[in-house]
């Protein structure tokens, strides 16, 4: 059986219709998303209409927390002023531009989940088990840490987004953990797909000693359309060029030394 | 000031996890002697000594066990330390790794063997250098004379190496200046080749040498008990990290000079509840998370704005 995660969405409906087509060509049973569905993008109502029509199940992420409750900002852990001013625009507009039922809707979703699958046992999280708002960079979680917050899960494959990387690691325990990327904007090298994660468990079956396969899925999609539409809600150019060039423009003061010499910016 | 507790209901901060393991590898052995240092380092205070190499390595071999994220580097000047170099090539085994330097001392060729090491590993190395004003004229009155311009040939050097240094300003001017003086210190790194620094403002702790340059605490400034109700832990670092020096574990970075603040000889005589019972504590506490490499939240940020006066907390 095959399972598709998406991460951050950030209102990129356009890239949400592509990854759920995708998934199915390729016989996905079930999909799941990891949260951050609002920010960034145009028409917030879009993305949460879809995944409640195809039926994916989701987690609540720190800004569906933030929008759900109509809090002031949304929780998603920048230090930097200029990063924050740039948040802050994409919140209120998000926020302004979410529909009641939508709110009501986010502020009710988990935040996280425990499933079992061919005999894998996932735990499913926004950021880290132990904080829905923790980045957990590549570059800065070493592998006794990783365990260590695996452990009280008891899960064999525990999967996160939050940061807008996606990675991979097999820890010394023996467990996986899974960054799975996110669909609402480029990994910040140069390209304009966005990416989302296949687990395969068909190996697995009854007593099967087979590891789940993880694959990492490239997704292309109309993002000269999504960019024009940002532009014409008024949302920060720095926005749009991220879409059209693949490199973030903002929002890089939180990213450790490897993964930020990587961007352009 | 409005967040201060009283003396004699401290509060209590539970160690939840390991997160960083501080080394305090030049111990208090600095080449500058900082007027507002909260422990007084110098070239002549040896309060506390150099780790070895040795101690350093089992240490890190210890902790794998807790589970430790991340390790920090400082002292003192922590390049005074022979081992250095050493000692964070064998720690990026380990995890990601940060150094906290003035950036005074750099030698190409240590820069040269630690980018390798970064490059041909999986983990982050971060070096995070001292500046306390974007000019001369705010830095080197702190300082000492002549350490911006030798700073700022650091961060050349850095910057030459594919380093992208966080640069950590003590604050000594109004927090309401705080967005003019890092839009001047982007300008002058700019000049040095650094385009895309990270900024850290750090508050005053007014303990050690700072205590004697501006004031010190009043026995009034204390994290009561009742200050801890509904408030995140997780932004005081003795919540989640311990320091190791050569006289043993302390709580933190900032207190070698309480000694309450050793909590042991070991990792697991440290794995103790520690009583904020110190003026510096309150500090922590108002401007969260000030030791680690992301900042934490103010209280106000995370309460909104308390009443009276913001200020610099004390007092």
């Amino acid at each position: 059986m095959k399972l598709a995660f998406f991460g951050g969405l950030y209102s990129n409906y356009l890239a949400l219709e592509s990854a759920i087509a995708d998934a199915r060509r390729r016989d996905v049973q079930e999909l799941y998303c990891l949260g951050d569905m609002g920010a960034f993008g145009p028409y917030p109502d879009r993305v949460l209409s879809k995944l409640r029509d195809t039926g994916v199940t989701c987690i609540q992420g720190n800004y569906d927390d933030s929008i759900g409750n109509e809090l002031s900002d949304c929780q998603c852990g920048y230090t930097d002023p200029r990063d924050n001013l740039y948040a802050q625009l994409s919140y209120d507009y998000t926020l302004s531009n979410t529909s009641r039922e939508h709110r009501d809707w986010l502020r009710g979703l988990p935040g996280s989940a425990d499933i079992e699958r061919n005999g894998v046992r996932l735990h499913l999280c926004h950021g880290s088990p132990r904080r829905t708002n923790e980045f957990l960079w590549e570059s800065t979680t070493s592998d006794g840490f990783l365990d260590r917050l695996i452990d009280p899960t008891g899960a064999n494959l525990v999967l996160g987004t939050h940061t807008g990387l996606h990675w991979t690691r097999r820890t010394p325990r023996g467990r996986r953990f899974v960054n799975v990327g996110v669909l609402g904007r480029p990994a910040n090298d140069g390209r304009t797909n966005v990416w989302y994660t296949l687990v395969d468990l068909t190996g697995r079956g009854q007593g099967g000693q087979g590891e789940p396969k993880v694959e990492f899925v490239s997704v292309d999609y109309d993002f000269r359309r999504l960019s024009g539409e940002m532009r014409a809600e008024g949302l920060p150019e720095e926005f749009s060029e991220t879409i059209e060039t693949g490199w973030w423009t903002t929002c890089l003061e939180v990213l450790p030394s490897r993964e930020r010499r990587r961007g352009r910016c | 000031m409005s967040v201060s507790g009283r003396a004699g209901d401290a509060g209590q901060v539970e160690l939840v996890g390991l997160d960083e393991l501080w080394f305090q590898v030049a111990g208090t052995r600095c080449n500058l002697t900082c007027t507002h240092c909260f422990i007084s380092c110098s070239p002549k205070n040896d309060s506390f000594g150099f780790l070895s190499l040795e101690s350093v390595a089992a240490s890190l071999a210890e902790s794998v066990e807790w589970g430790v994220r991340e390790y920090y580097f400082t002292g003192g000047e922590p390049f005074l330390n022979p081992d250095l170099v050493e000692m964070l090539v064998r720690a990026l085994e380990y995890g990601p790794a940060t150094v906290l330097t003035n950036a005074t001392v750099l030698k190409d060729e240590w820069l040269e063997r630690l980018r390798e090491a970064e490059e041909n590993g999986r983990y982050s190395l971060e070096f995070r250098v001292s500046i306390d004003g974007p000019e001369a004229a705010v830095n080197d009155p702190i300082r000492g004379e002549g350490t911006f311009d030798r700073a700022m040939r650091g961060v050349r050097m850095l910057v030459g190496h594919g380093v992208l240094p966080i640069i950590t300003m003590t604050r000594t001017w109004p927090e309401s200046e705080d967005q003019v003086v890092l839009g001047r210190f982007r300008e002058v790194l700019a000049d040095q080749g650094c385009d895309r620094p990270r900024l850290k403002v750090l508050p005053r702790l007014l303990i050690g040498a700072e205590a004697s340059r501006t004031c010190g605490y009043d026995a009034t400034d204390r994290v009561s008990a009742r200050m801890l109700d509904g408030y995140d832990s997780d932004q005081l670092i003795c919540s989640h990290s311990r320091t190791v020096t050569d006289r043993g574990v302390f709580v933190c970075p900032i207190l070698l000079e309480e000694p309450s603040a050793r909590l042991g000889g070991t990792l697991a005589e440290a794995d103790r509840r520690f009583t904020l019972d110190h003026g510096a504590c309150v500090t922590c506490y108002q401007y969260g998370a000030i030791c680690t490499n992301p900042s934490g939240q103010t209280f106000e940020q995370m309460t909104g704005p308390v009443e009276g006066e913001a200020g610099e907390g004390v007092g």
